[in-house]
């Protein structure tokens, strides 16, 4: 085995042993930089994994420890897995950049180190959840992002971020531990944890036809459990205000990335273990889509009411998760494509928008009231433009990620052939529309003219973190050919 | 009926389970007070436990530790439910551990830990 196929688990490792020593380093400097080199470092890995990975064209199953298949523990990785790390790593490194002064300022420097260990975790978690193949292994690494994605919103001490964690604490914990029943049902049904002959396990289930209620109970379970973490319509309420009110970085990473591992996860539970005609049988694919439906549509209500300006950023959120649950139940192999797609693009988009709402929001005396931020962006034009590029992505404005991301869906829905197409293009053009009657009022009220104008420290660390994700965007929306064969490979090799 | 009843007693493990986890995940949305909460989820927790530590027993066998008994596989239960239940409860275990070390801190600034109240108070707060 060529050494290259070591680094998934090399990039786990390294972000984990960063966090161990970090919980002992006293200066806040030392561990936000160190934190900053293994998000960065753990990109560059996984890029060059990507890159001899589509060269070799193949999915890989890596063992861990020495026991091999049936007993072991494994992780699988093709080029979807790899691709999915390099964005997830990379967008890890730029929100931080984005959110550096924010992050300094709203958490004590005692503290520091803690926040950046808690960092750390979040993007392991987040890879394992990303390249596992084998689900009481994404158990707990579902509990180890619950309780360090719940620490970063915390963070910054106050008492609405208290209220926010332990609201999205319980919630979460809801959700894992309906997962966690799923999979011992699972278990006790096949005798496997390993996916693949998990797998092989529940396909000889579903011909037979035996059990076929604890099946559909344990499928329905999984899918509610990860439902409930990423923010599905009508589990949303904790998300809010746990990304509204936490520190820039901690939002962006919440809402760009967190919520992704989970859907990746799923996504990952429906290809691999129960393959996407199992789920269609099983009668999940339609609650699915449904709910994504919802989600897009009442996501956008709530947004569109909010006068918050990183609350209604966190609503927007929920109608982007939507999107994605709306691919994955489609239930077809481009359905699945779209859906990831969108997790990509959203992972760049979201932070952008957060990164550039918490320069501007410094330039309004660190207010965050849309009220309060009319006119900022004259005082720092770049998160102006930040923001301008990720609401017209957001809406859909070609040439940008999320036109993509939209296009993808609306012709993975054409090619189903079905009768849900038309429902499928009428609630893109609805949800298009409704978030462009927030995001372009917002867009309008920041770049007001505005008499005076406040000057702000330079801060080239948001500057190089904004330009990056502004570039992510626009590759996204121009050369995505690349990343959708990419994707659609992937799938092929699950 | 006694079908039914017979049912039930041979899968007595499970149905136990099972309303526990129902009791542990409706007091988990219902319940107002924080630590109730805490309890709430332990319950859905142990029933999980309870479910797959009966999966691996096999009536009549000893816990997979080697004894003078030797390598002879017949004479263990299977040993892997138990390796993920003792994963299970050190997650739980710490998941607890942060929840309560987070309610503290609430009822340190608010003292309360009723959630009805708590909201009231954070909302005054705001204005």
């Amino acid at each position: 085995m060529p050494f290259v196929y070591n680094l998934p688990f090399f990039c786990v490792f390294l972000c984990m042993v960063t966090a161990i020593l970090l919980s002992a380093a006293k200066s806040a400097r030392v561990s936000w930089y160190s934190t900053l080199g293994a998000a960065a470092l753990s990109a560059v890995l996984s890029g060059v994994l990507l890159m001899y990975i589509t060269r070799a064209d193949e999915a890989v199953a890596f063992t861990m420890g020495k026991f091999p298949a049936p007993l072991g523990n494994e992780i699988r990785f093709g080029p979807m897995q790899a691709l999915l790390a390099v964005c997830f790593s990379s967008v890890q490194a730029l929100s931080m950049l984005g959110g550096r002064r924010d992050m300094f300022h709203d958490v004590e420097d005692k503290k520091m180190g803690l926040a950046c260990v808690m960092l750390n975790m979040v993007l392991a978690s987040l890879l394992v959840l990303t390249f596992t193949n084998d689900i009481f292994t994404a158990y707990v690494f579902i509990e180890i992002s619950t309780i360090s994605a719940c620490a970063l919103v915390v963070a910054k001490d106050s008492g609405s971020t208290l209220m926010a964690t332990i609201r999205y604490l319980f919630m979460s914990l809801l959700g894992s531990g309906l997962f966690l029943f799923g999979i011992v049902l699972l278990y006790s049904l096949s005798g496997y944890l390993l996916m693949p002959q998990l797998s092989s396990a529940l396909s000889e289930l579903m011909v037979s036809g035996d059990y076929r209620l604890p099946l559909a109970a344990s499928a329905a379970m999984i899918t509610a459990g990860l439902g409930i973490k990423s923010a599905m319509f009508p589990f949303h309420r904790w998300l809010p205000d746990a990304h509204g009110s936490a520190t820039t970085t901690s939002s962006a990473i919440l809402s760009g990335l967190v919520l992704k591992g989970y859907a990746v996860l799923l996504i990952t539970m429906f290809t691999r273990v129960f393959s996407l005609e199992a789920v269609h049988e099983l009668g999940l694919g339609t609650p699915v889509l449904l709910l994504g439906f919802l989600g897009m549509i009442v996501g956008s209500l709530y947004a569109l009411r909010e006068y918050h300006a990183k609350r209604m950023l966190a609503y927007s959120s929920v109608a982007q998760l939507g999107y994605v649950f709306m691919g994955i139940g489609l239930c077809t192999e481009a359905g699945i494509a779209a859906a990831i797609f969108q997790i990509l693009a959203h992972a760049f988009t979201k932070p952008l928008l957060f990164i550039s709402v918490g320069r501007l929001s410094c330039a309004a005396g660190h207010e965050k009231e849309l009220s309060a931020l009319r006119g900022s962006a004259w005082s720092a034009p770049l998160a102006g433009i930040g923001f301008g590029i990720g609401a017209l992505s957001m809406i859909g404005v070609p040439l940008l990620a999320g036109f993509t991301a939209k296009l993808g869906l609306a012709s993975a829905s054409i090619s189903d052939g079905k009768m849900s197409t038309n429902v499928v293009l009428l609630v893109l053009a609805v949800s298009s529309i409704l978030n462009a009657m927030y995001y372009i009022p917002a867009l309008i009220a920041i770049w007001r003219p505005a008499k005076e104008r406040v000057r702000l420290e330079k801060d080239r660390a948001f500057a190089a973190g904004a330009i990056a994700l502004i570039a992510g965007v626009l590759i996204f929306g121009i050369f995505f050919q690349p990343a959708t064969e990419l994707i659609t490979r992937g799938l092929e090799l699950m | 009926m006694t079908n039914l009843i017979n049912e039930v007693i041979d899968n007595r493990y499970a149905v136990t389970a099972v309303l526990l986890f129902v009791i542990g995940l409706a007091n988990m949305l219902l319940q107002p007070n924080l630590i109730k909460k805490v309890v709430a989820f332990n319950i859905m927790d142990s029933a999980t436990f309870l479910m797959l530590a009966s999966r691996g027993f096999v009536e009549g066998r000893v816990a997979a530790v080697l004894t003078d008994g030797g390598a002879d596989v017949s004479r263990y239960v299977n040993p892997i439910p138990a390796g993920l239940v003792l994963t299970g409860i050190v997650v739980s275990v710490s998941v607890s551990a942060f929840s309560l070390a987070l309610i503290q801190r609430i009822y340190a600034r608010y003292g309360t830990v009723e959630l009805g109240e708590l909201l009231k108070l954070t909302k005054k707060e705001k204005v």
